[in-house]
This record gives C-alpha cells, sequence and structure tokens, in this order.
C-alpha cells in the first residue's frame, strides 16, 4: 500500500465510518475495513474498478461525486476521503463543499503543482510536466484544476474551512505544514494531505 | 395446463388477507429447491421471479423441459452457488404453475378464471413468507430477483426487514412507470379483445386466447431486448428466402422470431395468469405505502443491500435503479451498487453477461464469509 494511504489511515481513528470518494481499486478501504474495523462505503466512477471492489467484499457505489455526494445526508459519515481527485472536478469548490457536508471531517490529498520538479519541468523542458503523481501527457489526463500546496492552503482559509492537520509528503517523509513553512513545503513535497472540518 | 406430479406444493393454512380486502386460507404455493440447507439454516437463499417465470430456477423445468430462466446464474459452482447455498424459489400466486391462481377452482369447483381475486407484489411475498417457517429457517442469507423478481425482493424487505442478512433486487423499480404501464396494457388488451379469452371463462372448453397471449408477449418481449441488441442479431435480415415477398409473412427474421417467441408462449403460460401478473407490477408502488418516501420501506432493516442495473434496460433503466440506491443511502443504510455494461437489455439479467455474474458472485461469496 502506498505511503500516502498510510498517512491517511493514521488519520483515521478505529471504529469510525468513513466513505472514501474515488475509492479506485479499494486498496485503501480494504486496509481501514481489515486493520481499524471502519464501516467502510466508496464511490468510484469506474465500472472496472468497482467490480475489483466488490471482488473484495467491499461496499462500493458507482457513481460520480459530482452528482452522486448529494444523496449522503449532512454529517453521516465521520470522515471522507478523496485521495489526489479533487483537481479532476469539473467544479472543485462544489465537490470540497460537499465532502465537507457529508462529512464531519474530510482527508484531502492533492498532487502539489509547487513541486520543485515540476517547477523544473516547466522552467527547463518548456513542456507541461510528468512526475511520478502526475504521469499523464496534457492531452490524456484528468487533471482539470491543478493547484499547489499554497493554492490550497489558502483557498481552505478563505473559505472559513477550519485545518487539523496539514501534512507534507515527499516520497516517505512526512512534516506538517504551516504558516511559516508553506513556501519550503510547497516547493519540496509531491503531495499535500489536509484534515479538514466545516 | 400443469402436469401436477412434478410439483411440490406447500398448502398455506393460515388466512392471507389481500390488498384487495378479500381473504385466502387452504390455497398452496409451488416451490422448488436446489442444494441443501445447512444444520445452521443460514444458507438459504430466496429467488424471485419475474413476470413469466416459475419456480423452477434452474436445470431442466420438468413441466416444459427447457432450461430453467436463471441457468446461467444459479447452479453448482455457479454466481448463485448450488453446491454452497440453499436455493428456494416459488412460483408467485396469480401464477400458472401450481400456486393459487385463475386456473384454479373456487370452493364450489368452478374455475376461477376472472373471479380470481387481483393479486399485489405485497400478497405475492405476503404468501411466500411461509415457506421459511415450512423450511424452519428463522432468517434467510439473501433475497434476490431480477425485473418483478426485484420488486418482491423490495417489498420482502420492507414487510419483513430481519429476515435476510443480505438483499439483491436487480434491474428492478420501486413504482411501476407510465411507460411500464402502458407496455402492460397493450398485453392485457392483446388478450381480452381475443375471441376465445370469453371474459376469462376459455378454461371451460377446448380453446383458449393463444392468439391475444402471443402478441401480449411479442409485444413484451421488444422492451426486453435492446434497439442495439436486435439490430446486431437480426438488422434487416431476410428470413429462408432471397428477397422480399410482397405479403404479410414473415420477410423479416425479426418477425418470425417474435411469432416464435410467442407460440411457444402460449404452451406455457395462462392468459389469465397474465392479466393478474402483470396487474400485480402495475399497482406496486413502494414509496406510496410509506406516504411518498420510499426510504420509510427500509428503515427498519439492517440488511446489506446490493442493486444492479444494465446500460441497455430501457425498461427499468439505471435511474430507476439508482432511486432506490439513494433512498436507502439517505437513512444511512449499507447499499452497494453497479451498473452493468451490456447490449442484451432488460433480459440481460438471464443471460450470459459475465460482468453481471462475476459481481453476483463476489458479492454473495464475500457476504457469506463474513457470516
Amino acid at each position: 500500500m502506498k505511503n500516502e494511504f498510510q498517512v491517511i489511515a493514521d488519520l483515521i481513528e478505529k471504529d469510525k465510518k468513513v466513505l472514501d470518494v474515488g475509492c479506485a481499486d479499494g486498496t485503501l478501504m480494504k486496509f481501514l475495513k481489515d486493520n481499524k474495523n471502519i464501516n467502510i462505503r466508496g464511490l468510484e466512477i469506474s465500472k472496472e474498478k468497482v467490480q475489483e471492489c466488490i471482488a473484495k467484499g467491499l461496499t462500493v457505489i458507482e457513481g460520480n461525486a459530482e452528482k452522486d455526494l448529494k444523496q449522503f445526508p449532512d454529517k453521516s459519515f465521520d470522515y471522507v476521503v478523496l485521495s489526489q481527485t479533487l483537481q479532476a472536478f469539473l467544479n472543485p469548490e462544489l465537490v470540497l463543499d460537499e465532502l465537507l457536508r457529508v462529512g464531519k471531517k474530510a482527508i484531502v490529498t492533492i498532487p502539489n503543482f509547487g513541486y520543485w520538479k515540476v517547477r523544473f519541468h516547466l522552467l527547463f523542458k518548456g513542456t507541461m510536466p510528468i512526475t511520478k503523481t502526475l504521469p499523464d501527457e496534457w492531452y490524456n489526463t484528468q487533471n482539470l484544476h491543478m493547484c499547489t500546496i499554497k493554492d490550497f492552503f489558502h483557498f481552505i482559509k478563505s473559505k472559513d474551512i477550519k485545518i487539523f492537520k496539514s501534512l507534507a509528503l515527499n516520497n516517505l517523509n512526512k512534516s506538517t505544514i504551516n504558516q511559516s513553512n508553506l513556501g519550503v513545503k510547497n516547493l519540496f513535497a509531491d503531495l499535500g494531505i489536509f484534515l479538514i472540518e466545516k | 395446463m400443469n402436469t401436477e406430479k412434478n410439483i411440490k406444493t406447500l398448502i398455506v393454512k393460515k388466512p392471507l388477507k389481500l390488498d384487495c380486502g378479500k381473504t385466502i386460507k387452504d390455497f398452496p404455493i409451488a416451490y422448488e429447491t436446489y442444494g441443501s440447507l445447512n444444520s445452521k439454516k443460514d444458507n438459504a437463499i430466496l429467488v424471485f421471479h419475474a413476470l413469466t417465470g416459475d419456480q423452477f430456477v434452474t436445470g431442466i423445468n420438468p413441466v416444459t423441459n427447457k432450461e430453467g430462466w436463471w441457468s446461467y446464474a444459479v447452479g453448482p459452482d455457479k454466481a448463485i452457488d448450488t453446491n454452497k447455498y440453499f436455493v428456494i424459489c416459488s412460483n408467485v400466486i396469480g401464477g400458472c404453475m401450481g400456486s393459487y391462481g385463475p386456473s384454479h377452482k373456487d370452493p364450489d369447483q368452478k374455475i376461477f378464471g376472472t373471479n380470481f381475486p387481483v393479486i399485489t407484489i405485497n400478497d405475492m411475498v405476503n404468501a411466500q413468507y411461509n415457506l421459511l417457517d415450512h423450511f424452519g429457517i428463522d432468517k434467510l442469507f439473501s433475497i434476490t430477483g431480477g425485473s418483478m423478481g426485484g420488486m418482491q425482493v423490495l417489498q420482502f424487505i420492507s414487510n419483513f426487514p430481519d429476515k435476510s442478512k443480505t438483499v439483491i433486487p436487480i434491474a428492478t423499480t420501486s413504482s411501476h412507470s407510465a411507460q411500464n404501464i402502458a407496455f402492460n396494457e397493450l398485453g392485457r388488451q392483446a388478450i381480452t379483445a381475443d375471441s376465445n379469452w370469453k371474459d376469462g371463462n376459455y378454461t371451460s372448453n377446448d380453446t383458449n386466447p393463444g392468439k391475444g397471449l402471443a402478441v401480449a408477449r411479442m409485444a413484451a418481449h421488444i422492451t426486453y431486448l435492446s434497439k442495439k441488441g436486435l439490430q446486431e442479431k437480426f438488422g434487416r435480415k431476410l428470413q429462408e428466402r432471397e428477397d422480399l415477398k410482397f405479403g404479410f409473412d414473415a420477410d423479416f427474421q425479426i418477425e418470425s422470431y417474435l411469432r416464435y417467441q410467442g407460440s411457444v408462449f402460449v404452451d406455457r403460460f395462462d392468459a389469465n395468469s397474465y392479466l393478474y401478473i402483470t396487474r400485480a407490477m402495475d399497482y406496486f408502488d413502494l414509496a406510496k405505502q410509506f406516504n411518498g418516501n420510499l426510504s420509510e420501506a427500509f428503515i427498519n432493516t439492517n440488511a446489506k443491500f446490493f442493486i444492479i442495473s444494465f446500460t441497455s434496460d430501457w425498461l427499468y433503466p439505471t435511474q430507476e435503479n439508482k432511486d432506490i440506491v439513494i433512498a436507502l443511502n439517505s437513512i444511512g443504510a449499507d447499499v452497494g451498487f453497479v451498473e452493468i455494461e451490456s447490449d442484451k437489455g432488460h433480459d440481460s439479467f438471464l443471460l450470459d453477461v459475465p460482468n453481471f455474474l462475476s459481481a453476483l458472485k463476489n458479492f454473495l461469496d464475500k457476504s457469506y464469509e463474513e457470516n
């Protein structure tokens, strides 16, 4: 399981009710179910991935977060997880609002467009960056609204969203992001992980 | 119509009050079982059949000598694995494969015909509930069925919220739409317009409204298939001829196919049963039973739901299945949902659609492991 999922799992206490939005093949869901006795549900748009989840014995709903989150009642989950998908929605702000409505807390991770490798790629090669967390070409990427850790940090502050924890991840190194080290983390982390609440 | 020797029957002594207000008692429910009930009695799956189905789910149907209607899904090592599970299916009341229906006799020994009480999906599942007592099963492992079978699944868990661990409605709806009612009415009009129907009293002599019933079946059969599926299978191919004949014989293969479907159907199905069962489907509106709030139908159950729809099903389209998912999510129920890609239309659930069958198998087997 990738390090990002381990960090997410560490943020969630045992026996909670969790919704994994864009749960893909259910790797994180399965880990949470087996290791933390989490009452876990998934929402996934890909039919193939939904089948993989079913084969793992996971409860998953085939659907699109932009349309299908609205069916869940307010604060019906302890945590709602969204891993590296926010930038792929037509309207990320609306999805973020929905995550915070449905979940008492939300865990959102974003691939950092401010990461130094991304900046170097664009600066020296002059082409759209391709990195481990941004593996696709500009013409076939799912990503519509790339942002940096700094962008996201300012964005949630401006929306009066409470930040419980903000973590910078670079390979296996995990560190805390705060107002004073934001510039540095924005340069050296390829992933930001935010535990938030509204 | 029935060769009774091959039909297992439970006589329900307990009176059953029907939605129409009448009460029936000492009535037969014809059933079949597959696999064996384990000692803990926790491996039973109650399967509900669709409009023209019967209790003979899999293997050779002893009455028609044809494969059972869900042979692709039910049997040893299949999605519903009879090596593992005990599968029970019964003919719905109002039907014509041994359960109490319009071809039975009334207390005065006169064939009911249209004097049989109008029945509902609710009446069907209340009647079938008696099978649990019969087998001494306190809680089923699962209930499942497609189309009208799915409606019975929804009604059953609503009526008996703690009687099944898992619930699998397939290609169904919680409320018959105007289009659904319209197609059923077309079928009923075809039957009642047949001069042999005689207000439903045809069973007293040798004639029966076979032509009307065949037309009803032909019209319904079109609704079970997709436009793409039909086009790919038949297109404009001609039936055993080089060119058009400038007449009204079956020039096209699709015409010949539909005529065949109609003709074999009348050999195994009773026209009055067709009227009664389509009526039960049309009356089905689960939300209405709960003042318009579908979620209320499921408020008392902790069962795990898995809902399946098919992309090319325009009779009970994905959205109608999703409405059930939405109602369940809004009360925090445990519900999974998948839409299976298939060109085979509503009939997909009866056919060899590998992604459907593997999803069904995985859901059942994984849920059973957690038992």
